[in-house]
């Protein structure tokens, strides 16, 4: 009985994209396709524990999802017109003829992130679609309400429908223009996956992150050459290799310096490294390295380093300030601030973090980085106070367990 | 698949007047390769009269349906497969006519 309910979880992690995008695929429709994939999940939560889990769980759910919208699509054509039946016998691109690499997922990001629709839109569809995350997680991830994101995303796959955006992965010319957006929406996914939101879930949704990186080792494939490509991929494996090392037994997190090396994973690591030795040999010969090189750099500056008080601080400082230049946002600030407080102390950090209130009040990273900083000045009562509210504003669990923790220390 | 490709100026900061030459040749290009339905250049906003006739009688009004420093100044109706190549039409498009332009479907 668990183990069928395992099994469908796991399924929904694993299988959810290919399904969606099979359907996308076959006929056509993002609306008919998710719907008919969200029925074939709910069919294998009745079936599989009285009939065992079947032998191919991605195949079979495919099957069913396939028969469930051929079910609706004739029900509608009793009522409607005849185009949808039209359209379902119509797979105008087989599978083999989609050039480089042929993924139905990748295609479905690239309708996904399509320029005509509005960024927040790309995103919110994007881990709708090929994440799979329910509007409920979606909507806390965005700090906007359900409804709100609801609409977002019936708006964007009506749009989608009715402009025709083409569910295809684009021309070669076209993938540069296009290829920005959709590094910045696979970012954010890996991000949901390595901070989930949501106080039932766990602190770290491995199948979110794997999927970022399998999804952005494919997109090296197709632009091998392209610098913030390989900045990413490498600044996702960075950031992954430490996932082992980043929550204890007891589901809290463990910051930075606290964590144990040992269990860092090498191969990603070297991987990473890798990529970020061939960004600046391109960076030696004069291309000016984009934001997600500069963010590897920073990591691979922080992986280089055996023992915490081996890090470069000053190699990460001036990263930092060449990030500053280039992306002028308050969090970048935040993050170089930190560094800040290992070379120039607590003090100077505090005075660069309480510039940044303004804008980022509401965030929990920036009370959490405040609470760190008044704790080394000694400065317990607003130590403590900073603390409350980074865990009134903080959405991962791991990360609520550490903070309240660290609180409680303070007497 | 038909679009509407609407040409949009702005009063403040209108576009070149010498384009036409490039218009007529972007449209040749156009019906060359099956996209032209159909095209045209609007006269001036002033020349518009707005007729509401959902009351008891018919009521005229000089001037367009609404005021406003943008404006439409043009329209095309294009023939093609998806929403790809029309924005890669109407990027060429904008360009060509040095304005704006939006794209969107016919239902």
């Amino acid at each position: 009985m668990t183990d069928a309910r395992e099994a469908v979880t796991r399924a929904h992690h694993e299988e959810w994209a290919r399904v969606v995008a099979a359907l996308t695929r076959r006929f056509g429709d993002l609306d008919i396709a998710e719907e008919a994939a969200a029925e074939a999940f709910a069919t294998a939560v009745e079936r599989w524990p009285a009939d065992r889990v079947p032998p191919n769980p991605g195949a079979w759910l495919t099957t069913t999802a396939t028969r469930k919208a051929i079910d609706r699509i004739r029900r509608e054509n009793k009522r409607d017109d005849k185009q949808k039946e039209a359209r379902m016998v119509h797979d105008d691109e087989p599978p083999g003829t989609l050039g480089v690499i042929d993924d139905d997922r990748l295609r479905l990001i690239f309708t996904c992130c399509h320029p005509a629709l509005a960024v927040e839109a790309r995103v919110a569809l994007t881990l709708r679609m090929v994440g799979g995350l329910t509007v409920r997680e979606i909507a806390r991830a965005f700090l906007v309400a359900e409804t709100a994101m609801e609409r977002r995303i019936t708006r964007a796959k009506a749009k989608i429908k009715a402009a025709r955006i083409p569910y295809r992965v684009p021309a070669a010319e076209d993938l540069p223009a296009r290829v920005s957006g959709v590094l910045a929406v696979l970012f954010l996914v890996f991000n949901e996956g390595y901070l989930a939101t949501g106080s039932g879930a766990d602190p770290v949704r491995d199948d979110l992150t794997a999927e970022a990186i399998r999804l952005t080792r494919l997109i090296r494939a197709l632009l091998p050459d392209d610098g913030e490509v390989a900045g990413l991929l490498a600044l996702m494996l960075l950031i992954e290799a430490r996932r082992p090392a980043r929550v204890s037994a007891g589901g809290e997190l463990v910051p930075l310096h606290e964590q144990d090396r040992g269990a860092w994973d090498a191969a990603l690591i070297a991987q990473g490294h890798r990529l970020v030795r061939e960004r600046l040999a391109a960076a030696a010969a004069g291309v000016a390295p984009g934001r997600y090189q500069i963010l590897a750099a920073i990591n691979a500056v922080h992986t280089s380093a055996r023992d915490i008080r081996d890090t470069d601080w000053s190699q990460i400082l001036a990263l930092y300030d060449q990030l500053v230049r280039l992306d002028p946002s308050p969090i970048i600030a935040l993050n170089r601030a930190v560094a800040v407080a290992e070379l120039d102390g607590p003090e100077v950090a505090l005075a660069a973090a309480d510039r940044l209130e303004p804008r980022l009040a509401g965030y929990h990273a920036f009370h959490a980085t405040r609470a760190d900083l008044l704790r080394r000045l000694g400065r317990g009562q607003e130590s403590r106070a900073a603390y409350d509210k980074a865990i009134e504003l903080a959405g991962n669990t791991a990360e609520f367990a550490y903070l309240t923790r660290r609180r409680d220390q303070l007497r | 698949m038909q679009y509407l490709v609407s040409v949009i100026d702005d009063k403040e900061n209108p576009g070149r007047t010498d384009r036409q030459p490039a218009i007529s040749e972007f449209n040749e290009r156009l019906i060359a390769e099956g996209h032209w339905v159909f095209a045209g250049g609007l006269a001036d906003t002033e020349s518009a009269t707005v007729v509401d006739n959902r009351g008891e009688q018919a009521v005229f009004s000089d001037g367009p349906f609404v005021e406003s420093k943008e404006y439409l100044a043009g329209v095309w109706i294009w023939e093609v497969p998806d929403l790809d190549v029309a924005l890669k039409l109407a990027t060429e498009a904008s360009k060509v006519c040095d304005r704006k332009i939006e794209v969107r479907p016919f239902r």
